[in-house]
This record gives C-alpha cells, structure tokens and sequence, in this order.
C-alpha cells in the first residue's frame, strides 16, 4: 500500500477492482464503511461476480475476468478526451512530457523489438530522448508528437467504450457511468483509492493490471494524497515482510538485487547502478544504492566482508536466469533436477497450479524438508485419499522429514501489515509438544552444516563459515537480535570528514535510520528499510500510542512504518508546486518557505525547494512513470492480452495468445486449451470465501462448520442449458484434471456478451483439500494452468477454461 | 451499579497481576458488594493478557490472547481465548469470521507436536528426534550440494550456485525468523528460493 487501512476514510470514491475487500479483508473493508458514512464517499465495484463488496457499492459493473487492462486503458482514454486529468500534477509530477526515442512505437499489440522465436523484446528503443547537456529531453507544452502524452493518448485511443464492452463485457453505460465518476476524481479537492489484491496479480499480465490503475491514479493526480493512492490488500499476516525481507531468488534484503552472471564483481554490478539523476537537482535516492549493499553484506559476513574481497561480493550466487521462482522450482523437480527441497509454513502442492504436475513433481524429490505448525497436503501428497489424491505410497521415494513449527500465539516478533507498518506481538502461549521456532529450526541446520563443513571441507565453504552468528545463543537468536540487525548499527567510529576530533558514529550503537549507512564498511544494515525499527530510543515497533492528532488517520506513534515510519508514500505530491497542499482539508505536510512539515514523515529532504526537486525520489527523473521505459518485459505502457485460455481471441491482436512474452515451459503448452475450445467453453476465476483462509481454516472446526461444502458458483442460465439443479453436484474439468462440487446456481454471476459471443462464468472457491477438520474436497489449482505473470510469475488462477457438467457425486 | 466501569476497565483493574484487589475499592456499596459476591467471576478476570496480532491477512488486526499461566514468569501457558484489541487503531477490537476462531486454530487437532519422517516407499509417518531429523537434514544438504555446487560457468565466471536444493518460505512468520532464514538460505548459495508473495 502507498497509504494505510486507517487512511481510507479520507477518501471520496473508492474503487474495488481487483479484489473483494468486504470478504477477503473485512475489517480493512471498515474504512470503507467510514468513508462513506462520514465523508459520503461512492464505492464503485468492477468484477465478474457481484461480490459482497459490490453489495454495498454504490456503483456495480461486470467485468470478464482477465480484460482489467481493456477496461483501465477504456478509463485512461475517457479521462483524456473529456478532459477528466489533474493537468498541474500531471504536467510537474509524471514524465507525461518527457521525449521518447525515435524508433519506438507500437502495433497490433507489439512493441518496437518483439523476438518471436525467444518471446522477449529488444528493448532498446524504450527510452527517453537525451540531450546533450546529459538529462532526458521535455517538452512542457506536451505539444511534441513524441512526449509521452501524446503516445499515451495514442495508445489508448484504441481503447473506446465501444471497444471496452467487446473485450470486457462491461455495458457501455455501465462503462460510461464509472468512467464519470472516476473522472471527478481529477479535481485536486477530490480523490480516489484503488483497492486491489490477486484479482488483479494472478493473472499472466498481473503487474501490467496493477501498472494500468496506478497511471489512471497518476493523471487524476491521487498519488501520495490523504484518501488516495494504490493500496495491495495482501494477502498473509506477514507476506508484505517477506517481500521487504527479498525472501526470493533475485532478491537482497530491501530491494536490492542478487547479481547476475554478467555481474562478474562488484565494479561490473555497481555499473548499472549509479542512478545519475535524469534531470537537474532530482534526489534519486537509489544513488545510495551501495551504501545499502556493502551495509547488507557486513551484516551478512562481518568482519568476513572487507574492501578487498569486494565485502563478500562471491559468496552471493550468481543468476543465470531472470529467477528460480516456484514455477521454475517444480518444472525442474519435474524434470529431476531438485534434490531437495524445504517448506517453510508453506502448502504447495494446494498453492500453486496444476496439482497433478506438482504431485509428479515432489515424488522425485529425494528429500522434502516441511515445517508447519499444521498438517499440509504437501506433507502428505504421497498419501492415498482416493479421488482427492490418488496416490500409491509404494512407489513414492521421496523421504518426507515433517517439523512442527510454534505458531504466531507463541512466538515474539514483528510482521509488516499492507500499509507498511511493522507491528510487534508477544508470545501468549506455550507452543504444543515438541514444537520448536522457525529461527531454532534455521540455526539448528545452519550450526549442523556449518560444523559439517569445518570438519569434512567441501565444496565453497567460506559464506557458511564466515556466516555472521554472534549471538546470545547460537541455537536461537533472540527476536530483539534479529530485529536489531535489521535496523543496522555502527560498527566502527566514524569522524567528521571535516573535524577529525569530531565523532560522528560511534562504534557499538544502533543506527538512528538508512540515512546514517555507510559504504565504507563502518556501518552493518540486515533491512536498509527497516532501518529506524529498533534504534538506541528501542523498539519502535512495539509502540502503542494510538493517539492521531486532528484524526489524519497517520498514527504516527503507533509501530513503526518502512521507510523512515512514513505512512503515505510519495506525500510530497499532496501539496502543489509552491509546496502548499492541493486540498487544505486533507493537508499532509506542507512548505513553510524553509522546510517541509506536517502530519506525516516527509518523503523528501526536508529542505528540498518546492519547485527544483520532484516528489518521486526513487526516481532518477524525480517524477512518476506513466511510460515505465525498459522496466518491464511486457511493455512500457500495458496492452490487453487474453489469458492464455481464452473463450475469446485477442480483439485487438487476433493472433497473438496470452501475454507474449509470459515464459510458458514446453510441456505446458499441451496442457492449455485451444483459444474458444469448443471442449471447454467456460471462463473460471478462483476467489475465497470470507469463512475461510486459503488451505489454513480447514484445520479449524469452527471454520470448516461455517463453510463445510465445496461448492462452485454458476448462473442460473448456464444451469438451465447442462441441466443443474441448484445444490446438485456437478463436475467442473479443464485440460489438467477434474474436480466434484455442489452447485451454488446465482443471480451473482450473469452470462457476458464478449463481441457477440454468450461468454458464461464459473467461479470455484479454493478451500478444500484432504487433510483437517472440514470434510474432504478437491483444490481449484487441479484445474489451472502453469503458468505465471511476464514480470514476476504469479500463476494464473483467475482465467482460464473449463467445462461443467451435471454429476452424480463422489462414490463414497 | 453506581460505577461505570467498561468491560475492558474492569479487566485492566481486576485482571491477573491485580488479584487482590477488593471490590470495595472500586466504591461498591455493601449491598452491592454482597450481591456481586454470589457472581461467578468472569471467566477471563484470572487469565494473563498478550498483545499479538491476527495471523491471516494484512489488515494485521490487533488481538489479546488470554491465557492460563504466564510466559513472562516462567510459566506454561495455556491459550482460553482470543478476542480482538480495542486499542488497536485499525480493527478496534473488530474481528472477522476467520480472526473470531483464531483460538482454535492455534488448538487445532491437527497441529503438529513431534517431528516425524515418512520413509522412501512407507505408507506412514513415524517419530524421529529433533537431533536426528535435524543431523539427517544438514547431512542431506551438505551431500547435495557438495555434488552439484557449481563453483564457476562455462565462461570461468565465478557463479557459486546451487541449483539442486530449493527452499520455500513462510508468510506469516516474523521478520525476524525470515531474516534469520534468509541468512542461513542465501548463505548455501540456493537460488530457488521464494515465498508467499509468488502467488
């Protein structure tokens, strides 16, 4: 999130797209419930069901699930040619006049550069214009064919109403109707939010869905505002810490990259990493991007990490490929080529697509590491439970060592909620059993490797052995330790450049914030983020203040929030050009002529002048990207592609299937079903039920009593035509496998005219599976497709194809 | 009553730590005191009190876990209810139909309480200690990526993966465990290595 959950009673429209926040979310959703009862703030709702969100929305349209880009670029165009666009904001805060190369342009839903054979651009030509002087060129009269308003609004002119209600299914005057109500948004007195969570990741396009609602926040000129911005409702207690944390294949701690193989040292990967400004004066904040690495890897390696060896730079790994992210994992599995592999609290064989490729997969596992507070199905897919799992354990090899795990009541720390803030709880419980902490399992394989290594050599020992483990007690860091590292601190004095008596640093103390790092050695950082978390005043995290002066809804004393406790990102944009708030009744901070202050942490140098530097520091141009340049692979503005099976062929690009560049295994091309197979003429989505999370309540008998039936949800039309009755079973198959469920037969989801085609809508629940209290069921990731976004590999659950016919039930 | 008192007064001033307390000091009356005397306690008055927060979504509610005993003395404490945290400025005591169970997922029967290991070819899971499971695992590791550590590439760059060996991680673990994880991870040189966050 850019803002907070006790921000969006600021707001004046809320639009849930995306998401289904009354359910998934429900006492976030309580903001929203505030904004309209105090503020009278309209909800709009946009999704293929009528969710209980769009119950008590104040505006309803049908989407088809996977046409989200059709219908954000449809509102872009709207707003542009009905001169629905906060111009001062658009003009000063975004690069809508900066130059792009000659060279670049797009057609038939292709960009400059398309590489069939390798399904990738060269991507070259998606760049800025740069004049001599060393910065991008603009034109601030946005007269120049070539700035990026002008191909902006080229490149949405595609995108007509007419157009939107045949890709999407939306009726034109329902279109219409949102796109006026957005469209008042564009005054700087009044603002939206956009509410969004997996209905918009999961997609083979997710990022670019996500990239088209922040652009329309962008031109109305609601980024970095009270009440606005772009808020990802994610998904678990902690799963916005673990991102933050890089817990991925490419990541270091706080968005740093692990480096790639053309990055043979430390020289060759800061190369590409200078951030010089693309315009005069701007911050560019990453220009300290080095400061957060070698701090990174002093915390990593100590005294191990010095200026000689580069801090360590070889004891990283090096990527070959973009990522080994969970897709590639099992595809490799598949093919034997993982050895081992661990769960952390993690399910999946339930979680990711196309369950009988995942089953395959871990039976070549030769050892499979769970750790879980619960039962999972991944624990157990080697285990026979007839049609829910068809398994023959005689013929599975793979060793299963299952750890029990101490779960959030008993164990002490923080977690990262949606809006940033890190949040410390206390163990209330004593854990059940033998169940021991993550970090006591982590530090029991960590010392037993390290020992192992120490007495037998091996192959690189050195990032094993020189791994910095100075604690208390080895076996398990304390939580204060860990969270004290995160924050960073001074390991050697440091003097004032300008009066050597004058310290500066001093060694052995914690880091007041990322300001104070250093690349010289003399500072370790685990989180440059999270720096500020735990400082020589304590724990910032376990403030309890939740005081808020004049009901901003910032609370500033309450935890903590990355970066430096802000807790609206961008807020700088919330005042005009001279520094004064765009809307008096929602000031955030202001400029007084000398600084910057107000009710939140600034995101600025706080004595940065109004009009020669720009709110986006992260930025090298110092202003936001409605044309994203070569930062993604599928293209600098987003493009309506189908889901990969599609009840429909491309309208605007007929022969193109899915998003271009998605990376799909060559396997998992058979599996997907033809564009318009007449086999499987329906369009699924997945979605959860507010009763329930994912495959984790199904251990819970008060949960699996709420919603104990599996069931799917269909129209009453579509059940007339196959012959369901309401409460019938039926069964529901796509290429991959086939699942049994009762019949919810709804007034919630209607059949959708696409181009003049009856298009008909299935939507199946996730939660079943066949461990836990709930009677047994089958998991919707038996049906879906393996295959996952162009930029980051979430995994297409919410369009693809199946069938669906009239059952008789399990056989029990 | 002559006292206005809110529930969650009640339980700051008569909860545990506070037990001896009399009801006088609260300005009961006599007849007051006598009638409150024939009331069962509430059930929660003797419990210790916990600030945590819910383990689903990111809303990340406030909750106060009540428990039997008290970690902080050196107690076994035992879970008997969880409701949601009034003071916390998002949910204000709120809770949804999931976060309302919490208390039965953490004394869910399927938790697990003793490491266990399901052999090559076995129909069944039996008992292993800590300290083997946890020697088999480092062996494991240790044998794998001692046979398929790739030190450099084709070019001769130093590249020091290790591509045979995968680890998953958790979303709702503290960041202090996924800090520790990350350490212990990334210092192996494993690549295939994601979270929640994928999907």
């Amino acid at each position: 999130m850019t803002n907070s959950w006790t921000d969006i009673k600021n707001t004046d429209l809320v639009v849930i797209m995306g998401g289904n926040a009354a359910e998934a979310h429900p006492c976030g959703f309580k903001w929203v419930t505030e904004a309209k009862a105090n503020r009278g703030a309209k909800l709009i709702v946009v999704d293929p069901r009528f969710t209980r969100s769009a119950a008590v929305a104040d505006f309803y349209a049908p989407i088809r699930p996977g046409s989200d880009i059709a219908f954000l670029m449809g509102v872009i165009n709207w707003c542009m040619q009905n001169d629905k666009v906060q111009w001062d904001y658009t003009k000063a805060f975004t690069n809508a006049a900066y130059l792009v190369k000659e060279g670049f342009a797009y057609q038939d839903g292709l960009f400059t550069g398309y590489d069939e054979a390798k399904r990738d651009y060269n991507k070259d030509t998606w760049e800025y214009e740069i004049g001599p002087d060393g910065y991008a060129v603009v034109d601030e009269t946005l007269q120049n064919p070539r700035c990026v308003w002008n191909l902006l609004k080229q490149h949405v002119a595609t995108y007509t109403p007419e157009m939107v209600e045949r890709i999407c299914g939306t009726p034109k005057d329902k279109f219409l109707k949102v796109c006026e109500m957005i469209g008042e948004c564009s005054s700087p007195t009044k603002t939206m939010t956009s509410m969004y969570a997996l209905g918009w990741t999961q997609h083979s396009k997710g990022a670019q869905n996500i990239r088209g609602m922040a652009m329309l926040q962008l031109i109305l000129g609601n980024i970095g505002v009270r009440g606005g911005g772009m808020n990802a409702l994610r998904g678990h207690s902690n799963i916005q810490g673990l991102t933050d944390l890089g817990l991925m294949s490419n990541l270091i701690p706080g968005y740093l990259n692990i480096p790639t193989e053309k990055e043979a040292d430390l020289a060759t990967y800061m190369s590409t990493r200078a951030f010089k400004p693309l315009r005069p004066n701007q911050m560019s904040y990453w220009q300290n991007y080095r400061k957060f690495f070698v701090s990174f890897m002093k915390s990593m390696y100590g005294s191990a990490a010095t200026a000689q060896n580069d801090w360590g730079y070889n004891y990283l790994p090096k990527l070959d490929v973009a990522s080994y992210d969970v897709l590639r994992a099992f595809e490799l599995m598949k093919q034997g080529k993982m050895n081992l592999y661990f769960c952390q609290g993690f399910n999946p064989l339930q979680a990711f697509p196309n369950k009988a490729k995942l089953a395959e997969a871990l039976g070549k596992l030769k050892l499979l590491v769970i750790m879980d507070p619960l039962q999972t199905e991944t624990a157990r897919f080697w285990e026979d439970h007839g049609i829910y799992n068809k398994a023959d354990p005689a013929s599975i090899k793979t060793e299963v060592i299952q750890l029990p795990t101490t779960c959030f009541a008993e164990d002490e720390g923080s977690l990262v909620n949606s809006g940033r803030w890190l949040q410390w709880h206390w163990p209330g419980g004593s854990p059940p059993g033998e169940a021991r902490t993550d970090v006591a399992i982590m530090s029991g394989i960590h010392l037993r490797l390290k020992d192992l290594y120490r007495k037998e050599g091996g192959a690189f020992p050195d990032p094993i052995l020189n791994l910095n483990w100075a604690y208390k007690n080895p076996e398990e860091p304390s939580p204060e330790e860990l969270a004290k590292e995160m924050n960073g601190s001074v390991l050697t004095d440091v003097f004032d450049p300008n009066d050597a008596t004058k310290k500066v640093l001093e060694a052995g103390k914690q880091v007041s914030g990322f300001g104070q790092l250093r690349d010289d050695g003399s500072t370790a950082c685990g989180c440059w983020i999270f720096s500020g978390c735990f400082t020589e005043a304590g724990n910032m995290m376990a403030r309890r203040d939740n005081s808020d002066p004049d009901n901003t809804g910032a609370f500033l004393k309450w935890s903590f929030a990355w970066p430096a406790n802000r807790r609206i990102l961008y807020n700088r944009a919330s005042c005009d050009l001279d520094g004064k708030p765009w809307d008096p009744s929602r000031k955030l901070i202001e400029w007084d002529g000398a600084k910057w202050s107000g009710y939140d942490v600034p995101d600025i140098a706080p004595t940065a002048k109004p009009r020669d530097v720009g709110p986006f520091i992260m930025n090298p141009e110092g202003v936001s990207r409605l044309f994203v340049r070569k930062m993604m692979r599928d293209g600098p503005f987003p493009v309506h592609y189908e889901p990969f099976e599609s009840p429909v062929a491309n309208v605007i690009a007929p022969k193109i299937v899915g998003n271009p560049v998605a990376r799909v295994f060559q396997d998992d091309w058979k599996s997907f079903a033809a564009t318009a197979s007449p086999d499987f003429p329906y369009a699924a989505t997945t979605y959860r039920l507010t009763e329930h999370f994912h495959y984790w309540t199904k251990n819970n008998h008060v949960n699996a009593v709420l919603q104990p039936q599996q069931f799917v949800e269909l129209s009453e039309e579509l059940a007339r035509d196959k012959g369901i009755e309401k409460g019938g079973w039926v069964r529901v198959w796509s290429t991959r496998g086939e699942i049994l469920a009762k019949a919810v037969v709804t007034k919630r989801i209607k059949p959708m005219n696409i181009d003049g085609k009856i298009v008909h809508v299935v939507g199946i629940p996730i939660h079943w599976g066949f461990v836990g209290a709930a009677r047994k069921g089958f998991t919707a990731n038996v049906l879906s497709p393996f295959v996952g976004d162009a930029n980051i590999e979430t995994p297409e659950f919410k369009a693809f194809l199946v069938n669906v016919e009239a059952s008789t039930g399990p056989v029990a | 009553m002559n006292m206005e008192l809110s529930r969650r007064t009640f339980l700051k001033t008569s909860g545990a730590g506070i037990a001896g307390t009399t009801l006088g000091a609260f300005g009961f009356s006599e007849a007051e005191a006598a009638v409150a005397a024939y009331i069962k306690p509430f059930h929660l008055a003797n419990t210790t009190e916990t600030r945590n927060t819910c383990t689903y979504c990111s809303v990340a509610c406030g909750i106060i876990i009540y428990s039997k005993g008290d970690l902080r003395k050196g107690e076994t404490a035992d879970i008997v209810h969880i409701e949601g945290d009034a003071d916390h400025p998002t949910n204000r005591g709120t809770l949804c139909p999931k976060g309302a169970a919490l208390r039965d997922i953490v004394k869910s029967e399927t938790r697990l309480t003793q490491p266990m290991i399901r052999k090559a070819g076995s129909d069944k899971f039996e008992p292993i200690s800590w300290e083997a499971a946890l020697d088999k695992i480092a062996r494991a590791m240790k044998d794998d990526r001692d046979a398929n550590f790739i030190a450099t590439n084709k070019d001769g760059v130093t590249v020091n993966r290790w591509l045979t060996t995968g680890f998953l991680a958790a979303s709702a673990t503290t960041n202090e465990s996924a800090f520790a994880t990350y350490k212990v991870v990334r210092s192996t040189g494993i690549l295939a290595f994601d979270n929640q966050a994928r999907v």
